[in-house]
């Protein structure tokens, strides 16, 4: 399969990921999308090691996996981040019975 | 008597203690106490210098004395050192003397006054004798520089004693600042010295090989600056106007440091530093230009003058122009002897006018006065021999300095002769309308003033006299030697520190006898004219060109146009708008710029997380297109 497929559906992802952020005002969904970004970048890290590993390999033997690797670094981010940013969610959904950002402008005051 | 000048050291030391004492406890001491105190350390040093002045006529050599290092720099090495000899005890006598006689004039002239204020008076008085004595020991232009702004510290503390006066504070003040314009000027004639020929002491500098250091432009640059010095402290032309105004001061401390001791500082100095002056002819010619101009034109004030003690102070200026013209046509002798007898006239005739201010109560105008010889004999009769002394009549001390100094004039140059011929009789002339106006006539004050009349006490009254009796005997160390072969003593004493004035034509002595003859007939018709017009003066207003003279030629006026009020337009525009639009306007600019800033960027921190991540998104799709575009 051409490298264009993998470019393209990471950029549907990632825009899509972009949008909801945007436009979603639901601390939930909101926190999804940013997952799907993550995870557009993921496919496209993947996707390219895929494509060089065997070159990168004839140069440098112990190269060729760097990609992949920064995946799994990516993950493990991703997850702790996703335990903290779920915390503060229930926190907020505790304290104002909604989990709406707009309410968040409140935090200035 | 041999070890009398290892204790030269006592002779400022004594006053300094004086000083201290009157200074520290002005408020626990007895005035009977402080007056004993400042006085007694006066005499006590008197006593000394008088030691010191019988030891000093057999040296031949002048008697350095080393105590310490006041500066030592590298190869700069400036001690704090005292130098005796004969110039310098001849200064050490008068200083001492005359102001021994006016601390205890002094005495029952500031008996009015509160202790505090009386300590506070003495106080100042001996810290002035102590830097004039400073003064004319220093073995270097270093000390005698620290003595020269000592005493002027102290004339500003005195002129501003009574200084609940607004107008005596300012007078202070103008005395000061012009006093600073000279020590600039001799500051910066020390320094040059320094950086070309690397010693200031006196018996190093005055050395063939110092002198050959310096080129003939920095000696004249240098005498130059040191008369510009001379001119601030000595009140010549253009810095004389202070002294004048230092009349605000009391009357003791006029006659002590407006007209005795401080103001004949610069002919002290430039008569020490007489070698130099000798050496640049283009000074010399200044010096006699403005000493003559200054003599004229304070002569001419003097004549218009109603405040008794302007007159006098006038007189002191243009007496000091005389001076002046003594140095600059070479005759150093004669400036120091006139420096001398002007020592013990003037201060007569201040001593005298206090006098007559302390009988009338304060009034100090003559056209008030009047018919005051018969109620203040002793005054009138010092006062009468003062003015005859400084008119120049023989056999009083003042014909004789005056003589010399008219000769070496005529010697120079006749035209010089003439005007300071002409300023002599102007002397003559308005000494007398001052006496008649003020001791003869009828009295015209108050009732009041009329019944307080009275001779002042003998603590003011035997000082008058003691001064009287040295203007009439004081000219005789200097007689001519057309009249008394060796009767010049004066030159001869002087002779190991001034050289003798080596000018080609010698004068016949019948031509001296002329002019002697000639000022002194002009003077005796100069004083019956006065006689005749102000006998039974009457008060009228000057008009036309007495009205020029009585506002002193409007040199303050003009002083105060060209000078003060430009500088006060630009201190004014630099307040107004240097300081208030440029400089207040960076400091509030840059205040109100980070202000305004920080105001608009606050609006961003909205706390919608909506906009933060859409700003977020922006940021960073702008890094990635200025990635994009700027990577190559």
């Amino acid at each position: 399969m051409p490298i264009t497929y993998y470019i393209l559906l990471s950029i549907a992802l990632f825009v899509i990921g972009i949008v909801g952020v945007l436009t979603r005002r639901n601390a939930i969904i909101i926190f999804m999308c940013i997952e799907l970004m993550l995870n557009a970048v993921n496919l496209l890290l993947v996707a390219f090691s895929k494509m060089h590993y065997a070159r990168a390999v004839a140069a440098d033997a112990t190269a060729g996996s760097d990609g992949q690797l920064f995946v799994f670094f990516i993950m493990v981010v991703a997850a702790a981040e996703v335990s903290v940013g779920l915390a503060i969610i229930v926190m907020m959904y505790r304290n104002i019975h909604s989990v709406d950002i707009n309410f968040l402008n409140r935090l200035k005051h | 008597m041999k070890n009398v000048l290892e204790l030269v050291y006592l002779i400022p030391l004594l006053p300094l203690i004086g000083f201290l004492i009157n200074g520290l406890g002005r408020k626990q001491l007895s005035k009977s106490v402080i007056g004993i105190i400042g006085s007694g350390v006066i005499l006590a040093s008197f006593v000394l210098s008088i030691f010191v002045f019988m030891q000093v006529r057999e040296m031949s050599s002048p008697f350095i004395a080393n105590y310490f290092d006041f500066i030592n720099v590298g190869k700069l090495k400036i001690p704090f050192a005292f130098q005796i000899d004969q110039l310098s005890s001849l200064f050490l006598l008068i200083i001492t003397g005359v102001g021994f006689l006016i601390h205890v004039y002094s005495t029952a002239y500031m008996h009015e006054e509160k202790a505090e204020h009386f300590g506070r008076y003495f106080a100042y008085l001996n810290l002035f004798v102590f830097s004039m004595l400073l003064l004319v020991m220093g073995a270097n232009y270093v000390i005698l520089f620290i003595g020269w702004e000592g005493v002027g510290l102290c004339s500003y503390l005195l002129i501003g004693f009574w200084f609940k006066k607004q107008e005596y504070n300012k007078a202070a003040n103008k005395a000061f600042v012009m006093n600073r314009i000279g020590d600039l000027a001799f500051l910066i004639a020390i320094f040059w010295f320094i950086l070309k020929a690397g010693t200031i002491s006196f018996t190093d500098v005055f050395t063939a090989e110092t002198l050959a250091k310096l080129s003939g432009t920095d000696i004249t640059v240098i005498t130059l600056l040191l008369f510009v010095g001379a001119t601030g402290k000595s009140a010549q032309i253009p810095l004389y106007t202070w002294l004048p105004d230092a009349m605000a001061g009391p009357t003791p401390v006029s006659a002590l440091i407006h007209a005795a001791t401080m103001v004949t500082a610069g002919i002290y100095m430039i008569a020490r530093s007489n070698v130099l002056y000798s050496m640049s002819p283009l000074t010399m010619n200044i010096v006699a230009y403005i000493g003559l101009a200054t003599a004229l034109l304070a002569a001419t004030i003097a004549l218009k003058q109603n405040d008794i003690k302007k007159v006098l102070a006038y007189s002191t200026v243009s007496q000091l122009g005389f001076m002046f013209l003594a140095l600059g046509t070479g005759a150093y002798v004669a400036a120091v002897f006139h420096v001398m007898t002007h020592a013990f006239f003037k201060a007569l005739l201040f001593l005298g006018s206090g006098s007559v201010i302390h009988a009338m109560s304060g009034e100090q105008d003559i056209r008030n006065m009047g018919g005051l010889s018969k109620k203040l004999p002793i005054t009138y009769f010092t006062f009468l021999i003062g003015c005859i002394a400084i008119s120049g009549i023989p056999p009083l001390s003042g014909f004789f300095s005056k003589d010399a100094i008219l000769l070496s004039a005529y010697l120079k140059n006749p035209v010089f002769y003439g005007i300071a011929l002409f300023t002599a009789l102007l002397t003559a002339f308005y000494m007398f309308r001052l006496l008649f106006i003020t001791f003869n006539g009828k009295f015209r004050g108050t009732h009041e003033q009329e019944h307080h009349l009275h001779e002042s006490p003998s603590a003011m009254s035997i000082p008058l006299i003691i001064l009287a009796v040295l203007s009439i005997v004081g000219g005789f160390v200097g007689v001519p030697e057309a009249i008394i072969h060796g009767g010049d003593k004066l030159s001869a004493f002087l002779s190991p520190v001034i050289a003798a004035p080596h000018e080609g034509h010698e004068i016949s002595h019948s031509k001296e006898y002329f002019l002697m003859g000639l000022s002194t007939a002009l003077v005796l018709i100069m004083i019956m004219f006065a006689w005749s017009k102000f006998k039974n003066y009457q008060r009228t207003e000057a008009t036309g060109f007495g009205k020029v003279l009585e506002n002193k030629w409007y040199v303050d006026e003009l002083y105060d146009k060209i000078i003060v009020q430009p500088l006060h337009k630009l201190g004014g525009f630099l307040k107004s708008f240097i300081e208030n639009s440029v400089v207040d306007g960076i400091v509030n600019g840059v205040g109100k710029a980070v202000n305004y800033s920080s105001r608009q960027i606050r609006l961003l921190q909205s706390g919608q997380v909506g906009s933060y991540v859409l700003l977020m998104v922006l940021s960073m799709l702008l890094v990635f297109v200025i990635q994009f575009f700027l990577r190559k």
